[in-house]
């Protein structure tokens, strides 16, 4: 069993990687056809600080992850960054789907906005269920008893933040940084 | 030869068993034989609603320029035709199988993850019931099972059909990942002592495969599906030629996942065939390791093959070639695995039990099937013959003759494992020949329909072209002596159930770990286990037994 559920989360991510390259795809698909001064208006600057903060939640993550069989005040301390690093960037996301909608930036505009929002918001809410499972961990972690929460569900739900994380590389380079090169 | 080595119990039938006494321990269930036990009845409901709009258009087509029904609902009919039969009948059917089979096979007492099973099946049936709650809920889908854009944008179908459809949808194929993943995580983690991945059960190879196949290609349609959703309910443009989208984009994803799907359906029906053969030819399986192997092909292969429904599209003449020559491959391992079966029988000798007749029908009509796929892989056949008649042949003979016979064949052969009692075998026979009849009847012609010219999905056809009104004749009157033959096959079910011939452990002398424990199983699977060294441990245990009379020390 306790193979069991890492593997499935292993599984569950191949599933979902095929999920969003076929959303990646999608944008790449009409990336040229209609809507580039919409993507104009995107800040990579911004929308890259808010991305470290995502990408060192990982960090986080991992330290959480290697400091939990000696120190289980420090894995509780790491956990809640991790926790706080997440909600930043998905605060980020929320700013910054606000600046484009009062720009009349919306899904229905053209086909940026429809590949746009399609890609990042199922990338936000990939991050915001990552919280929830984090959040769980923490709270079993400061109220649950001994050995909770349980080794497997720890790893398994650090496959996953991982995994949400390397997306948003692959989208932040591919929405963000492409035109630049 | 169980009786002395193997505690059987005294289960004979569902009822003996108090744990699934009552309708609340079937609601509540996390077992996975109960769960199995539902998920083949509700896509046998599902077959029944699926045989009716077949019988409906069988009925419209009787003779020329008929008004049975009217345009606009026989284009709901052949819609929720095809997909009440790929996604409501034929995945839940071999997921039943799977659920019901693979703990018992290799030797485990549920799956991985109980509650996920549990979770797969009810968002299957609440999912299913949505798309049928679309009749009243403002007209059902109406675009064809693989619902081409742009026709599915709201702009061609205003009727919230399409949208009940991709919702339900979506719904099921996070469903079929969510188990896809179980069997996967079951049969690698699962498996009793000594059961390595060379000695499952090639039904468990093979489901194995099908997950995988599974998990990697339901996430396409989910993508596509979320696209047309978008475009139905928050005005995206995905899919909408005229604001730049792609309508090929939508039959690139969809068949992405089209094309794994077939082998999705196929495959554990191989798998079925493939335990059934052997035990009635009474021969050990020719090839086992070519016919795992052929199948790990055909996981990777099904692929690389999606745009060979897309030929008449346009395309450029080197994605032309490419995907010509991948369809073509894709025949190898399929016809390795048709020889093997054929091997297997060859000198055995063969008890023509109605399991062994249906799987028997599976090999002649499955190559028929495959063969006149392969001819669309020849592109100037392909562009002659798509979108009509020949396909919707081709469609039927690999699917209902071939995946389906494969299933019923699996029936006849595991009903007394799941119930305790025996199918009437005479019943069975008329169920049997009567079904060759009105499958081939019906569907064979339709290749001269194809050939002729004759459209698919057409609501009529004129008086006065040659052959057509009679071949549709004969084909809606062997339509209906086949849905008489489905009628005999649920009557059999029902009073076997009842009145049926008690089974015991193992009534066809088979090898497999599901036939060393009671049937039906108690909740618990197995009191002990057999040891298992090598793929079929029965056989091993009888043997032993006959070569030291005292029998103790070996098992």
């Amino acid at each position: 069993m306790k193979q069991g559920a890492v593997l499935g989360m292993i599984l569950f991510i191949a599933s979902e990687s095929i999920f969003f390259l076929l959303l990646v795809l999608a944008y790449v698909n009409f990336h040229k056809t209609t809507g580039q001064e919409a993507a104009a208006m995107l800040d990579p600057v911004k929308t890259g600080l808010f991305s470290i903060a995502l990408i060192s939640s990982s960090f986080t993550l991992w330290m959480a992850e290697k400091s939990r069989p000696k120190n289980k005040g420090l894995f509780r301390l790491w956990l809640f960054a991790t926790v706080v690093l997440g909600a930043i960037f998905l605060t980020g996301q929320m700013m910054e789907y606000g600046k484009l909608i009062t720009h009349k930036l919306t899904i229905s505009r053209d086909l940026f906005g429809s590949t746009f929002f399609t890609l990042t918001g199922f990338h936000g809410l990939h991050v915001f269920i990552g919280l929830v499972l984090l959040s769980v961990l923490l709270g079993l972690a400061l109220k649950g008893r001994q050995n909770e929460p349980p080794e497997p569900g720890v790893q398994s739900v650090a496959i996953y933040w991982h995994f949400v994380d390397a997306v948003w590389i692959v989208i932040f380079s591919i929405v963000y940084l492409w035109r630049y090169v | 030869m169980t009786a002395e080595s193997l505690p059987s119990g005294q289960i004979n039938s569902l009822a003996d068993i108090p744990e699934y006494k009552g309708l609340w321990s079937w609601v509540t269930s996390i077992d996975h034989k109960q769960l199995g036990i539902m998920y083949i009845s509700s896509a046998f409901a599902f077959f029944l609603v699926g045989l009716s709009f077949g019988i409906i258009m069988r009925t419209q087509l009787l003779v020329p320029m008929n008004r049975f029904v009217a345009q606009d609902f026989y284009n709901q009919v052949f819609t929720m035709h095809g997909t009440t039969m790929i996604f409501l009948m034929a995945m839940p059917l071999l997921f039943g199988f799977s659920v019901y089979l693979v703990p018992l096979m290799i030797g485990a007492r549920d799956m991985a993850f109980p509650r996920l099973n549990a979770m797969g099946y009810w968002i299957y049936l609440f999912g299913s019931l949505m798309l049928f709650f679309s009749f009243v809920g403002g007209g059902a889908p109406a675009a064809g099972w693989f619902s081409y854009a742009p026709l599915t944008e709201k702009g061609f179908s205003f009727d919230p059909g399409i949208t009940y459809w991709a919702l339900s949808l979506l719904v099921i194929g996070v469903g079929s990942v969510a188990t896809g993943i179980n069997l996967i995580a079951t049969i690698l983690t699962f498996r009793a002592p000594g059961m390595s991945l060379q000695r499952v059960p090639l039904f468990v190879w093979m489901v194995l495969a099908t997950s995988f196949l599974v998990i990697m290609s339901l996430p396409a349609l989910n993508a596509a599906i979320i696209m047309i959703l978008f475009d139905r309910i928050l005005n995206t443009h995905f899919f909408a030629p005229a604001y730049g989208g792609s309508a090929l984009l939508w039959q690139n994803y969809f068949w992405f996942f089209g094309h794994p799907e077939v082998y999705i359906l196929i495959l554990p029906g191989f798998g079925v065939v493939t335990e059934v053969i052997p035990v009635f030819s009474r021969k050990v399986l020719f090839g086992a390791g070519f016919l795992a192997a052929s199948t790990v092909a055909i996981t990777f292969l099904s692929f690389g093959v999606w745009m060979h429904h897309m030929f008449a599209t346009g395309l450029g003449f080197s994605v032309l070639y490419v995907f010509a020559l991948s369809s073509l491959l894709i025949a190898v391992p399929t016809g390795i695995k048709i020889w093997n079966w054929i091997a297997t029988m060859w000198g055995g000798s063969i008890r023509f039990t109605t399991a062994m007749l249906f799987a028997t029908a599976f090999l002649i009509q499955f190559t028929i099937g495959g063969l006149s796929g392969v001819l669309f892989a020849v592109i100037p056949l392909d562009w002659q013959l798509t979108d009509s008649y020949f396909v919707v042949a081709h469609i039927h003979y690999v699917l209902l003759g071939g995946m389906f016979f494969a299933m019923l064949s699996g029936v006849y052969y595991w009903f007394p494992k799941v119930t305790g009692r025996m199918l009437s075998e005479k019943l069975g026979r008329w169920h049997f020949w009567l079904m060759v009849l009105g499958f081939n009847g019906t569907f064979f012609v339709m290749h001269l329909l194809g050939v002729f010219g004759m459209p698919r999905r057409v609501w009529t056809y004129p008086y006065g072209q040659p052959m057509v009104a009679y071949l549709n004749m004969f084909s809606s009157l062997s339509s209906y002596v086949l849905a008489f033959s489905i009628l005999i096959f649920f009557w059999n079910m029902i009073s076997s159930l009842y009145k049926g011939k008690i089974a015991g452990d193992n009534p066809w002398q088979a090898w497999t770990l599901e036939w060393a424990t009671s049937s039906p199983p108690p909740p618990e699977n197995f009191d002990s286990l057999p040891p298992v060294y090598s793929r079929r441990p029965l056989w091993d245990l009888e043997n032993a037994a006959a070569k030291v009379p005292e029998g103790g020390e070996q098992s």
